[in-house]
């Protein structure tokens, strides 16, 4: 079986360890062998998209210098894994983004597995990230791993391809279009009333769950961590 | 009811209000606190988007469309020299008249001059983002002559004084009510008890345009294709007025940027069918009129074209940016965006706003519009609706990586760099964060900040990092 790293990414790193730790328990659970590189930090997104082209080319090439000897490259980032594959051609002429994986498309593309053995007993609507769903074409995949799971309960988002104002450092150089763009989101998402609101990028869900956190609404959570559950 | 107008309520034009000069962040923040203009904005924004999304998806051919009309500017975009001496070398050869101008100054002192040498004080207009962007209605204006919009959204914009906040609905920011207020309060000729039925605004406007195309002797317009293989020109619309004009005045001149060149006749097949369905959301739009230089006895006998550059050229040397030059002016971007949807067009400053205008303003204009790349999240709505594949969060970047920065942003991008690419100092800084963030770890979030972190916690709360980091785990499961 192939080596496959793991690209916990920096806000990961930083906030949410139990998003990585689902990760590793969804991979072990179908077999998969998995390597924590613990001289990651970040593939620099920030930097590129902030206009930093010379710092991003410096993570990209740090970010390369650790992957380089993996087979595979899972993480639970959309927009992460669509920064590697997207600019670090351009950025630094890698090609190292045709062996990073978000982890829906390595279940269902690489693994083709759609049931991952979870059960979570709960009301989830989802809401499919920007650079995820559009960058990275992750379409409704995350969503068709979260169907095969049982006794889950998904209720529609409405206007759910809507952004829901992060983007990055945008968050701050435009704080009050975001929130207004957070706070529709956010009326969206607790109009629901579901118990928990999944998306593929802890930084959005950073965003919305800071928002819901004053306006109240479902719990945020990583779908990989429903994945994982089992209880 | 009369129309009386010292009892209509005066409906302030929605760009007076925009500080003069701002910067994106804060014009959008006065935008914001603007209720009306945002339901106006959201309805028509929600409206078109919708429509537009039906139609686009009944062509199993939609994204060869999409690739075939990309293919086709970027073509244009090799070619541009030999093209526009093609189209003028066919339109002087049909009976044309090709003008060649720099800049807007230049584009307006041209057809400021043919319209005096027509005998005539007064032009009617098709609509056209071309002359917007020149400013053709003040130059005239400040000349002593006058330019009459005859689209209904550009008449309205006229009357209330106000400027275009949206590139093909120019009034998207107005509902009926306020546009009856409008024709009420500055329409010389409006009936008395105009309703805002939008039948009876229509007629109004039809009644008071048809004197200014009987009595026009020179008309001015756009164009939304030049044609190189033959000369011709072409004009999408929906309301007849463009018809109106192209064939009623003796002298007809036509503004075209030299981007809107296409290379055959035949090439028109692709874009006719991309246009109609992501501007207005229709499979074909009412009226399309071409025409090639002068015809005896049919339309205008004295024809001009002034093909404008206008920074267009310098555009084009720039490899990634050049796709703007792309664009043919539909407005899906504009509709699907979640951040113009929210300020509309006049916080942008330009008369492109939207996510076009974010890539398109700064590189017309060099220097002066910094903000408006980042005036975006990034969301890629846009590049997904776009009819020629313009990737425009790819320019967005682009233009924010070419342009200037804040001193202060540079330096902690650059601290944070640093820190990034050095693994020991970046678990130190994580390790630092855990410990100094403690006394709020059992709430689980803080909601108050210090600048610049308050332009976080202005509407959510910060989550605080955990007791065990993930490395700390995998640590001592690896044990």
């Amino acid at each position: 079986m192939s080596r496959i790293g793991l690209f916990i990414t920096c806000v990961n790193d930083a906030l949410y360890p139990s998003t990585p730790k689902a990760v590793v328990a969804v991979l072990e659970r179908l077999g998969y062998e998995v390597d924590f590189p613990a001289a990651q930090t970040c593939c620099g997104q920030m930097h590129a998209n902030s206009g930093y082209r010379r710092d991003a080319g410096v993570l990209a090439r740090s970010f390369e210098a650790v992957f380089d000897s993996y087979d595979a490259v899972v993480t639970p980032s959309g927009s992460c894994a669509a920064m590697v594959r997207d600019q670090y051609p351009d950025l630094t002429g890698s090609d190292i983004g045709r062996r990073v994986y978000e982890l829906s498309e390595f279940l269902l593309d690489v693994a083709e597995v759609e049931d991952v053995g979870a059960r979570f007993p709960h009301s989830v609507t989802y809401h499919p990230t920007c650079h995820g769903t559009r960058a990275l074409g992750l379409g409704d995949k995350p969503l068709r791993l979260l169907r095969a799971v049982e006794d889950i309960e998904l209720v529609e988002l409405p206007e759910a391809d809507q952004c829901c104002g992060f983007g990055g450092t945008f968050a701050l150089k435009n704080s009050e279009v975001s929130s207004a763009m957070l706070a529709d989101k956010c009326r969206h998402a607790s109009g629901t009333g579901a118990e928990y609101l999944a998306a593929a990028d802890n930084s959005c869900l950073t965003h919305i769950g800071g928002g819901i956190s004053r306006s109240g609404g479902p719990r945020p959570v990583h779908y990989a961590e429903i994945l994982a559950s089992d209880a | 009811m009369s129309a009386n107008a010292g009892t209509v309520p005066e409906v302030v034009p929605s760009s007076s209000l925009i500080p003069a000069g701002a910067k994106f962040p804060k014009a959008a923040k006065v935008a914001l606190g603007m209720p009306q203009m945002r339901a106006n904005l959201a309805h028509a924004t929600g409206t078109i988007r919708e429509k537009r999304a039906k139609v686009a998806g009944e062509l199993d051919d939609w994204e060869q469309l999409r690739d075939a009309a990309s293919a086709i500017k970027a073509d244009v975009q090799h070619r541009m020299p030999e093209l526009a001496i093609e189209f003028e070398r066919k339109a002087t050869e049909a009976g044309a008249t090709v003008h060649w101008a720099r800049d807007g100054v230049e584009a307006n002192a041209i057809a400021a001059r043919i319209t005096r040498e027509a005998g005539a004080d007064e032009v009617v207009k098709v609509k056209s983002m071309a002359t917007q962007e020149i400013e053709l209605n003040e130059f005239f204006e400040a000349q002593g002559l006058r330019a009459w919009e005859t689209d209904l959204a550009e008449l309205i914009v006229q009357l209330a004084e106000d400027k275009p906040s949206h590139i093909l609905v120019p009034a998207i920011h107005y509902n009926r009510t306020e546009i009856r207020d409008i024709f009420r309060g500055k329409m010389i000729d409006a009936p008395t008890g105009l309703t805002d039925d939008p039948a009876a605004l229509a007629e109004a406007a039809r009644l008071h345009l048809r004197k200014r195309f009987l009595s026009a002797k020179v008309a001015v317009s756009g164009a939304n294709f030049a044609v190189a293989e033959t000369g011709s020109l072409v004009v999408v619309e929906s309301e007849g007025n463009g018809r109106m004009c192209l064939t009623m005045p003796e002298t007809l001149i036509s503004i075209v940027g030299i981007e809107k060149l296409l290379p055959t006749f035949t090439d028109l097949e692709v874009f006719m069918q991309l246009l109609p369905r992501s501007s207005t959301g229709e499979r074909m739009n009412p009226y399309t009129s071409i025409w090639t230089g002068a015809t005896d006895g049919d339309g205008p006998k004295d024809v001009h074209i002034i093909l404008l550059d206008n920074g267009r050229t310098d555009v084009l040397a720039d490899e990634v940016g050049r796709q703007a030059l792309s664009c043919i002016r539909c407005s899906a971007c504009l509709n699907v965006c979640p951040v113009y949807e929210r300020t509309g067009g006049h916080a942008y400053g330009h008369v492109y706003p939207g996510p076009i205008g974010a890539i398109l303003a700064p590189q017309l204009e060099p220097g002066r519009h910094d903000d408006l790349p980042y005036a975006s999240s990034l969301c890629g709505a846009c590049y997904e609706v776009c009819p020629v594949k313009i990737n425009i969060p790819e320019v967005l970047v682009h233009l924010r990586q070419e342009g200037p920065h804040q001193a202060g942003e540079k330096a902690a991008m650059g601290a944070a760099k640093a820190v990034m690419a050095r693994p020991k100092l970046w678990r130190a800084a994580l390790g630092a964060a855990r410990f100094f963030t403690r006394p709020w770890r059992n709430k689980g979030y803080m909601r108050r900040l210090p600048w610049p972190g308050s332009k976080w916690t202005v509407s959510r709360d910060m989550p605080m990092p955990p007791q065990e980091s993930f490395r700390d785990w995998w640590k001592e499961r690896e044990r």
